[in-house]
C-alpha cells in the first residue's frame, strides 16, 4: 500500500499547525505571570465565581438532560407512536442550530415578557438573565449527547435478561432498576459527561440570557473574553488553563469510575 | 439512527399503557418545550413585522456582507478539513504504526475546548501580543480581526468532523480492495481516486454536511479572532449577536431565521443520508 509517508506527514503538520502549536502558545503563556502571579489570577473572587457558574450550571443542566436523555432514548427505541422517526431526527437540532441563534430564542422565551416567561413572572420566577437561564441554554446545547450515547445501547440491549428476570418474578420497576439501568449505566454515564463537558466551555448560547453580572451570572468563559479585550493575554491564558484542566480531571475521574464500574460488572457474572 | 422494528413481546416485558403514554407525553414535551418553541420562535420573531421588513433585513449591506463572509469562510475551512480527513484516514486506517491511539486522541481534541479557548489559541499566536503577531505585522499581514483568523479559528472547531466519520469506515472496509487494484498495475493516486474514494463518498458527505454547519454557524471561536468590524470581519451569528445588542430583534432574528433553515436543511440531509446510505456510513458513530 502506498501514500503512508506522504498521508501520515501530511496529517501530523496540519495537526501541527492547527492544534498543537496553538495550545503550546495558551499553556506556555500563563508562564509569564510567575507561579504566584498565576494563582493570583486564577483565586480572585470574580474568577472563581465564574468558576463556580461554568462548572456548576453544567453539572445541573448534565443531571437533568441525564433524566430527560434517558426517557427520550428509552421513549424512542421501545415505543412506537406517530411522527417517531421526525422526532428522532428532531433530536440532533442542538447539534446544527447555531449556539447564537438557539441564545437569542431562548432569550425572547424566557425574558420577563416572553412566551415562556410571562407565564412564570406571576410565580416569581425569574429566567432570563439569572444563572436558572444559563441552565436552560445549556440543558438545549447537551440533550443530544445523552440521547445519542444511551439510544444504540438500549438498542442492543438483550432482551433475554429481562424475559428471564420477569420469568423469575420481578415486575417491571425492578426490572429497570436491577437489569436494564445497570447495563446502561456506563453508556448514560457517558452521554452525561459529554453533555457536561460541552456545556462547561458553552459560550455563544449562554451568553444572551445570563445577563453576565460579576459574582453571580457570569460564565469563565466570559472572563476569558474580557480579559482578552483589555490585552491581558496571559490573564486570559490562565483562566483557559484552569477550565482546561478542572474539564479533563473530571473527565479522567469519570472515565475511572467507569473501568470501575465495568470490572465490578464483569466479575458479579 | 434506525427505528427498532416491532416485535410482540411477551405480556411480561410490555410496559402499561399509562406508563407507555406518560413516558411518550413526557419525552415530546420536553423536546417541545426545549427544542422546538426555541425554533418556532425565531422564525415568528422574524415575521412580527412582516414580509417586508424580513426581506429588508436580510437584504441590508451589512447583512449581505455577514452572508458572503460566512460563505467564504466555510468555502476554505471546509476543504482544508476534507483534505486533512482523507489524507489522516488514509494513514489512520490503512496502516499500523506507533502512536496511533495517541494521533486519534489528538483528532479528536478540539470537540473538547471550549468555542472561546479556540479562538483565544490563535490570539496567543498571532495578536498584537502574540508569539508571531508583531513579526507577521511588521511584514504586513494581518491574521486577527481578519478573514485570515476567521477560517483558521473555524478550522479548529470542525477539525475532527470529516477525519472522525472516514476513520472508522475506512477501518471498516479494510484494504483488500485496495491491494487488489495496486496488485493489477494501478498507481497510488489512482486506487485513491477509483477505488476508495467510491467507496467512502457518502461517509465524506456526511462529514462534510456537519462540518459545513458548525463552520457556518460558528459563534465563540470567531467572535474572538473576528473584531466585529461591521460589513467586513462579521460573520453571520456575530451580525446576528450585533443586532440583537442594537435591539434591532427583526433584523436580528432575520438573519437568525437564514441559521435556522440552513440547520433544518442539514437536519434533513443528514437523515437522508442514514435512512438511505445508513450501511455505508460508518456505525457507531456519536453525533
Amino acid at each position: 500500500m502506498p501514500g503512508f509517508g506522504l498521508t501520515l506527514g501530511y496529517a501530523l503538520f496540519y495537526l501541527s499547525i492547527i492544534v498543537l502549536l496553538p495550545l503550546a502558545a495558551l499553556i506556555m503563556r500563563p508562564a509569564e505571570l510567575g507561579l504566584a502571579g498565576f494563582f493570583d489570577t486564577v483565586t480572585t473572587p470574580r474568577v472563581l465565581a465564574s468558576l463556580r457558574v461554568s462548572f456548576g450550571t453544567a453539572a445541573i443542566a448534565a443531571l437533568i438532560n441525564g433524566v430527560f436523555g434517558l426517557i427520550i432514548a428509552w421513549v424512542l427505541v421501545r415505543y412506537e407512536f406517530p411522527g417517531k422517526r421526525l422526532i428522532d431526527a428532531f433530536v440532533d437540532l442542538p447539534f446544527a442550530l447555531p449556539t447564537a441563534v438557539a441564545g437569542i430564542a431562548l432569550t425572547t422565551l424566557y425574558a420577563p415578557n416572553g412566551w415562556i416567561g410571562a407565564l412564570l413572572t406571576p410565580f416569581g420566577i425569574k429566567v432570563a438573565f439569572t444563572p436558572l437561564g444559563i441552565v436552560i441554554a445549556l440543558i438545549f446545547i447537551g440533550l443530544p449527547f445523552v440521547v445519542r450515547t444511551v439510544q444504540p445501547v438500549l438498542l442492543d440491549f438483550e432482551s433475554e435478561l429481562e424475559e428471564a428476570s420477569a420469568s423469575l418474578g420481578a415486575n417491571r420497576l425492578q426490572v429497570f432498576f436491577l437489569v436494564i439501568l445497570p447495563s446502561i449505566m456506563p453508556a448514560l454515564l457517558t452521554g452525561i459527561a459529554l453533555a457536561f463537558a460541552r456545556a462547561v466551555g458553552e459560550y455563544g448560547s449562554v451568553i444572551f440570557i445570563a445577563g453576565n453580572m460579576p459574582m453571580k451570572s457570569e460564565i469563565a468563559p466570559l472572563l476569558i473574553v474580557s480579559k482578552l479585550e483589555q490585552f491581558d493575554y496571559a490573564g486570559a491564558a490562565a483562566i483557559a488553563v484552569v477550565m482546561l484542566a478542572i474539564s479533563f480531571v473530571m473527565l479522567l475521574v469519570l472515565n475511572l469510575i467507569q473501568r470501575w464500574a465495568r470490572r465490578h460488572e464483569d466479575r458479579s457474572r | 439512527m434506525s427505528s427498532s422494528t416491532r416485535i410482540s413481546k411477551p405480556l411480561a416485558l410490555q410496559d402499561p399503557a399509562i406508563v407507555r403514554w406518560g413516558l411518550i407525553g413526557l419525552a415530546l414535551g420536553f423536546i417541545i418545550l426545549v427544542l422546538f418553541l426555541p425554533l418556532i420562535s425565531v422564525f415568528l420573531e422574524a415575521l412580527r413585522h412582516g414580509l417586508g421588513a424580513y426581506f429588508a433585513a436580510v437584504v441590508e449591506p451589512d447583512a449581505r456582507a455577514a452572508i458572503l463572509l460566512t460563505l467564504e469562510v466555510a468555502a476554505i475551512a471546509v476543504p482544508l478539513n476534507i483534505v486533512f480527513g482523507l489524507a489522516g484516514a488514509w494513514a489512520i486506517a490503512k496502516f499500523e504504526f506507533r502512536g496511533k491511539s495517541i494521533l486519534l486522541t489528538l483528532v479528536d481534541l478540539p470537540f473538547s475546548v471550549s468555542p472561546v479557548i479556540s479562538g483565544l489559541i490563535y490570539v496567543l499566536l498571532y495578536g498584537a501580543h502574540g508569539w508571531f503577531g508583531p513579526t507577521l505585522d511588521a511584514w504586513g499581514i494581518k491574521v486577527i480581526f481578519n478573514i485570515t483568523g476567521l477560517v483558521l479559528a473555524t478550522v479548529f472547531v470542525t477539525f475532527p468532523f470529516v477525519a472522525r466519520e472516514l476513520i472508522p469506515l475506512m477501518q471498516e472496509q479494510g484494504t483488500e480492495e485496495e491491494e487488489a487494484a495496486i496488485s493489477l498495475g494501478a498507481s497510488g493516486w489512482q486506487t485513491f481516486r477509483l477505488v476508495t474514494l467510491p467507496n467512502v463518498a457518502w461517509g465524506l458527505l456526511y462529514g462534510v454536511l456537519l462540518c459545513n454547519a458548525r463552520a457556518m454557524g460558528e459563534f465563540g471561536a470567531v467572535s474572538v479572532v473576528s473584531g466585529h468590524i461591521r460589513g467586513q470581519t462579521n460573520t453571520m451569528p456575530l451580525h446576528v449577536e450585533i443586532l440583537y445588542n442594537e435591539y434591532d430583534f427583526v433584523g436580528a432574528f432575520a438573519v437568525a431565521s437564514l441559521l435556522a433553515l440552513l440547520a433544518l436543511v442539514t437536519l434533513a440531509a443528514k437523515s437522508f443520508l442514514e435512512w438511505r446510505f445508513g450501511d455505508r456510513l460508518s456505525g457507531g458513530r456519536a453525533h
